[in-house]
C-alpha cells in the first residue's frame, strides 16, 4: 500500500539563481553541477594586473590561442563538482584497496615468476614521475585556464594524477620496497630509453598556452600511454605470463581512463565545434605533440614488448587516431607546426 | 594510510616517498623555466627538503575522509530543504546575513581555489606543492557546499538571486573582491601569507565563529552544517599557514623583513575586511553569541597575539595597526551599520533599526560608546520613520583606495572627525581611510591605482545597464545603476519593515505552524 506523506508546501519565488536561469531557464530543473560551476569564475572588473603576469589580467581568456564564444560551453559529462568527484574516487579507491588487501593477504608477488616482476617494475615505477608531471600540468591548466567548466575538471583530473602516482608508488613498494623506488627513479634520470619520455614530460611543463598544454598532456600523452602500458602491457602481457596480481593493483588506472577519456574527448570535441581556426589550432597541436610523444613512449614500448614494442605502439596509435577522428579533427601526419 | 610492506617503513618516511619522492631537478629544461615565479618576490628558499609536512595526506585516504564528510553534509542539506527548515530560523532579518554572505564569501573561496592551484603548480618543493594541491581543491569545496547550501534560500526569499553577477560589480562586494584579487596578484609568497597565514591562521576564527556560530545559534542547519563540515579543512588549512611561515623565515634571515611587510599589510587589510563581520554579530544576528568587541579580544588580542609570541623568536613583530584595531574595536560594528542603514537603496539585504531591547544589549557591550555616541544617532532614525521620512542616503560615499570601503572610520582619538588621508601620486589624488591604508598604498602606488572603485566608476559613468542612454531627458542615473547591479528595487533592498521578505516568512510561518 502506497501512502502519501504529507509535508507543507509553500511555492518558491523562483527556481534557480539569475546567472543560471539566464542559460537554461527559469523553469528548468537546475542541478547542483550547473549550480556549483557556471559563471562562479569572477569575470568582471577585475581588479590589478598579476605580478608574475602582467600582460594579462588575473583571470583571462588570452592565456591560450583557442578563442571561445562563452567559456561555459566546455561540459564535463560526468558532472563532477567537489562531491560527485570525491564520492566517485572514494569508491575507485575502496575497490583498489580491496585489490591491494588481497594480493598482499594472500602473498601473490611471491608467486609471480621473477621474470614477470621484474618487468612490471621496470615499466611501472619510472610513471610515478610522469603521472606526478601530468598531476602539475593539470594544476596549471586550473591555475591559468579561463572559465569554472574546463578549469575545475583539470584541478580533479591532476589530483587524480596525483592518486596514481601514490597507487604506483605503492605497487612498487609492495613488488620489491623502497630500494625499488630509488632504482627505478635512477632509471627516470638517467636510463637511456627512459630519457626522451623525460625530455617530453619536461618540454610540457614549460608549455604556456594551456590549451595546448591540455591537447600535450591529456589528449594525447595519456592517450597514447594509458592504452599502451594499461590495457596491453598490465592487462594482457602481464596477465598472460602470470602476473595477474599487478592488474588488480591497476584497476583504478584503467577505470579511470576510461571515465575521465570521455570529458577529454567532450572538451576537444567543443573546442573544436566552435570555430574552423580552433579546430585547426588543435590539428596543428595534436600533429605537434603526437610525433614527439609517439618517440618518447618508443623505448618504453620495446622495454615492455621487446621487438613488438613498435607494433604495439602502432596498434595504440591507430586506435587513438581513429578516436580522435570522431572528435572533428583531422589528423595530420606527425610533424612541427 | 594504510599499507603493508615487506620493510615497516614509518609514516614519516612512507609519506615521503609518496610525495616528494616524486619530484626530480629538471635538466632538459632548467628548474627556473619550469618554476618560474619563485625568485622575483626576493624570498630565498635554499633548501626545500627541509619542508616539514604538516599533515600527511595521501589522495587515497583524502577521498575517503572528504567523501564521508560530503555524504553527511549534502543529506541534512537536503533534509533542511524537504522540511522548509528556513521557516525555523529565529527572525526573518536573520536570513539578510545569509545574502551578504553568499554575495561575498563563495567568490572568495573560489580565488583562493585558484590561487592554491597556482601555488600548488609553482612551487618547487613538492611537499608545499601538494598541500597546496589539497587546499586548492578544499576551497573550491567551500565555494560549492554554501552555494549548495544557500541555495534553498534564493527560491523563497531575495537578495541571493544574482549573485555572482552583484559580485563583480554591486559596490560593498568590491571590499572582499578587491582584497582576494589584491592577493591574487601576488607573487606566490606573498599570496601565502596573505591568505595561508594572515587570513586563514590569524583572521578566521572572526569569520568562523559569527557565521557559524550564529547560524547555529539562529537555527539555521543549512548553513551551520556547511560550516562545522570545513571546519577540519580549515584547520589543515591553518596549519600550512603557519609551516609556511616557519619555513620562509627559517630558510634565510634576508626574508624577515619581507614577511613583516606582508604580515603588516594582510593583518590590516583583513581587519578592514572584518568590518562587515562586527556589524553582522553586533547588528545581523537576532540572536547574538557575543559581542564583536568581546569576539576580537578572545580571537585576536588572546589567540592572536599568543601566535605573534610564538613567532617572536624568528624576529616577527605584532604589526602597528594592532593598536589602532584596539581603539576602534568600540566603534567598528557601529559605524558600519550606520553606513549600511543609510545606503538601504543600493543594498542586496534589508536594514533595520535596533530595538529598545537591542539598544541596551548595545549598551551593555560598548559601555564607552554605544549610549554618547551611537544610540542618539539611531534615536534620530527613529524618530524621522515615525514621521514616515526613513532617512536614505542619496549620495554615493568617497571609497578608500586600498580597502575600497567608504570613509565612515572616525580618527582614534577623535569620534568626530572622519579619518581621512589624501596622496597625490603622479598628478592625481587618493585618498585613504586610515594611515595603514595609506602606506600600504605607497609601497606599491602602481598596484592601487588599478582598484576599480565602485563610487568613482558610477560617477565616470561605466556603471549604467546596457544600452543606457545617459543624455536622454529622462535618464534616472540611481535606476540605471541598479539595473546595471541587477538590484530589484523594493524587493532587495529598503527597510526590513514592510519587506516581501518579511511578509512571506510570517505568511509561511503561519502556514507551517497553524492549522
Amino acid at each position: 500500500m502506497h501512502i502519501d506523506l504529507r509535508t507543507v508546501a509553500i511555492t518558491p519565488l523562483r527556481n534557480t539563481f539569475d546567472h543560471i536561469a539566464r542559460r537554461i531557464g527559469a523553469d528548468k530543473a537546475v542541478s547542483r553541477y550547473q549550480e556549483g560551476t557556471l559563471d562562479i569564475q569572477p569575470s568582471a572588473n577585475l581588479q590589478y594586473r598579476p605580478t608574475w603576469d602582467p600582460t594579462h589580467q588575473l583571470y583571462d581568456p588570452a592565456r591560450t590561442a583557442l578563442v571561445m564564444q562563452d567559456w561555459y560551453a566546455f561540459k564535463d559529462p560526468r558532472q563532477f563538482y567537489y562531491g560527485t568527484w570525491t564520492l566517485s574516487r572514494a569508491r575507485m579507491q575502496e575497490a583498489a584497496e580491496a585489490g591491494f588487501d588481497f594480493v598482499e593477504t594472500r602473498g601473490l608477488a611471491d608467486l609471480m615468476p621473477d621474470e614477470v616482476r621484474r618487468r612490471a617494475l621496470d615499466v611501472l615505477v619510472p610513471l610515478r614521475h610522469v603521472a606526478y608531471g601530468a598531476n602539475l600540468n593539470n594544476v596549471g591548466m586550473c591555475a591559468y585556464g579561463y572559465g569554472a567548466a574546463v578549469t575545475q575538471p583539470c584541478m580533479y583530473h591532476g589530483m587524480d594524477h596525483l592518486g596514481i602516482a601514490q597507487y604506483l608508488t605503492r605497487i612498487g613498494l609492495w613488488l620489491a620496497g623502497p630500494a625499488e623506488l630509488e632504482d627505478g627513479r635512477s632509471h627516470w634520470l638517467g636510463d637511456g630509453r627512459w630519457q626522451p619520455l623525460r625530455r617530453q614530460v619536461e618540454n610540457s611543463l614549460v608549455v604556456k598556452d594551456w590549451f595546448e598544454l591540455f591537447v600535450a598532456q591529456n589528449l594525447v600523452q595519456d592517450g597514447l600511454l594509458y592504452p599502451l602500458v594499461y590495457a596491453h602491457f598490465v592487462d594482457r602481457r602481464l596477465n598472460a605470463e602470470g602476473g595477474s596480481a599487478v592488474s588488480m593493483v591497476c584497476a583504478f588506472m584503467n577505470e579511470w581512463f576510461a571515465e575521465s577519456t570521455r570529458w577529454v574527448d567532450a572538451t576537444i570535441k567543443t573546442a573544436a565545434a566552435e570555430s574552423p581556426a580552433n579546430a585547426a589550432l588543435i590539428a596543428g597541436w595534436l600533429a605537434h605533440w603526437r610525433g614527439r610523444v609517439r618517440e618518447a613512449l618508443l623505448p618504453v614500448a620495446e622495454l615492455a614488448f621487446d621487438q613488438c614494442g613498435e607494433q604495439l605502439l602502432d596498434t595504440v596509435t591507430e586506435a587513438f587516431d581513429a578516436r580522435v577522428a570522431k572528435l572533428g579533427i583531422a589528423v595530420k601526419e606527425a610533424g612541427h607546426v | 594510510m594504510d599499507m603493508n610492506v615487506k620493510k615497516k617503513l614509518g609514516l614519516k618516511e612512507k609519506y615521503a616517498l609518496m610525495t616528494r619522492g616524486l619530484g626530480w631537478e629538471t635538466t632538459y629544461e632548467s628548474m627556473d623555466a619550469v618554476f618560474p615565479q619563485t625568485r622575483y618576490e626576493g624570498i630565498r628558499i635554499h633548501d626545500w627538503d627541509k619542508w616539514e609536512d604538516p599533515f600527511r595526506l595521501t589522495m587515497d585516504a583524502y577521498w575517503k575522509y572528504q567523501a564521508e564528510k560530503e555524504r553527511k553534509l549534502y543529506a541534512i542539506v537536503d533534509a533542511y530543504a524537504q522540511n522548509n527548515g528556513h521557516l525555523g530560523v529565529t527572525d526573518a532579518r536573520y536570513i539578510n546575513a545569509l545574502k551578504i554572505f553568499l554575495s561575498a564569501v563563495p567568490s572568495l573561496e573560489y580565488n583562493a581555489h585558484r590561487g592554491f592551484a597556482r601555488l600548488g603548480r609553482e612551487l618547487p618543493g613538492v611537499g608545499p606543492q601538494i598541500a597546496c594541491q589539497m587546499q586548492a581543491i578544499d576551497e573550491i569545496r567551500h565555494a560549492q557546499t554554501q552555494i549548495h547550501s544557500l541555495s534553498n534560500y534564493n527560491r523563497f526569499y531575495n537578495g541571493f538571486h544574482d549573485w555572482k553577477h552583484m559580485n563583480d560589480r554591486l559596490w560593498y562586494l568590491s571590499v572582499p573582491k578587491s582584497f582576494f584579487e589584491d592577493a591574487c596578484t601576488c607573487g606566490p609568497f606573498e599570496f601565502i601569507i596573505a591568505i595561508g597565514f594572515s587570513f586563514e591562521y590569524v583572521l578566521t576564527n572572526l569569520v568562523f565563529v559569527p557565521f557559524i556560530s550564529g547560524a547555529a545559534y539562529n537555527g539555521d542547519m543549512g548553513a551551520m552544517t556547511f560550516g562545522f563540515s570545513a571546519q577540519s579543512d580549515e584547520a589543515r588549512h591553518m596549519t600550512l599557514g603557519l609551516e609556511v611561515i616557519k619555513f620562509m623565515l627559517e630558510q634565510d634571515p634576508a626574508n624577515l623583513p619581507i614577511i613583516q611587510a606582508w604580515i603588516d599589510k594582510w593583518v590590516w587589510r583583513g581587519v578592514r575586511l572584518l568590518s562587515i563581520v562586527a556589524m553582522l554579530m553586533d547588528y545581523m544576528l537576532p540572536k547574538r553569541i557575543m559581542s564583536w568587541k568581546e569576539a576580537w579580544e578572545v580571537y585576536f588580542e588572546e589567540n592572536g597575539m599568543a601566535l605573534f609570541k610564538d613567532l617572536a623568536r624568528y624576529g616577527i613583530k605584532v604589526p602597528d595597526c594592532v593598536e589602532l584595531i584596539k581603539k576602534e574595536k568600540d566603534h567598528l560594528s557601529h559605524q558600519a551599520w550606520n553606513a549600511f542603514y543609510t545606503a538601504g537603496k543600493i543594498t542586496n539585504f534589508h536594514t533595520w533599526l535596533p530595538t529598545e531591547e537591542e539598544m541596551d544589549w548595545l549598551s551593555s557591550k560598548y559601555p564607552d560608546t554605544f549610549d554618547r555616541l551611537y544610540r542618539p544617532r539611531f534615536e534620530h532614525y527613529r524618530e524621522l520613520e515615525k514621521q514616515g521620512k526613513r532617512f536614505y542616503n542619496t549620495t554615493l560615499p568617497m571609497l578608500c583606495q586600498v580597502c575600497q570601503i567608504p570613509m565612515m572610520f572616525t580618527e582614534a582619538d577623535d569620534p568626530t572627525q572622519i579619518s581621512y588621508r589624501q596622496v597625490t601620486h603622479q598628478g592625481d589624488k587618493y585618498h585613504f581611510c586610515s594611515d595603514h591604508c595609506q602606506h600600504i598604498f605607497e609601497r606599491e602606488p602602481d598596484k592601487y591605482v588599478e582598484a576599480w572603485l565602485p563610487a568613482h566608476q558610477i560617477w565616470q559613468g561605466n556603471c549604467f545597464a546596457e544600452g543606457a542612454d545617459p543624455t536622454a531627458p529622462d535618464f534616472d542615473p540611481l535606476k540605471s545603476v541598479l539595473d546595471y547591479w541587477h538590484l530589484a528595487y523594493g524587493r532587495d533592498n529598503l527597510d526590513f519593515e514592510g519587506s516581501e521578505d518579511q511578509k512571506n516568512f510570517a505568511a509561511w510561518r503561519a502556514q507551517a505552524t497553524r492549522n
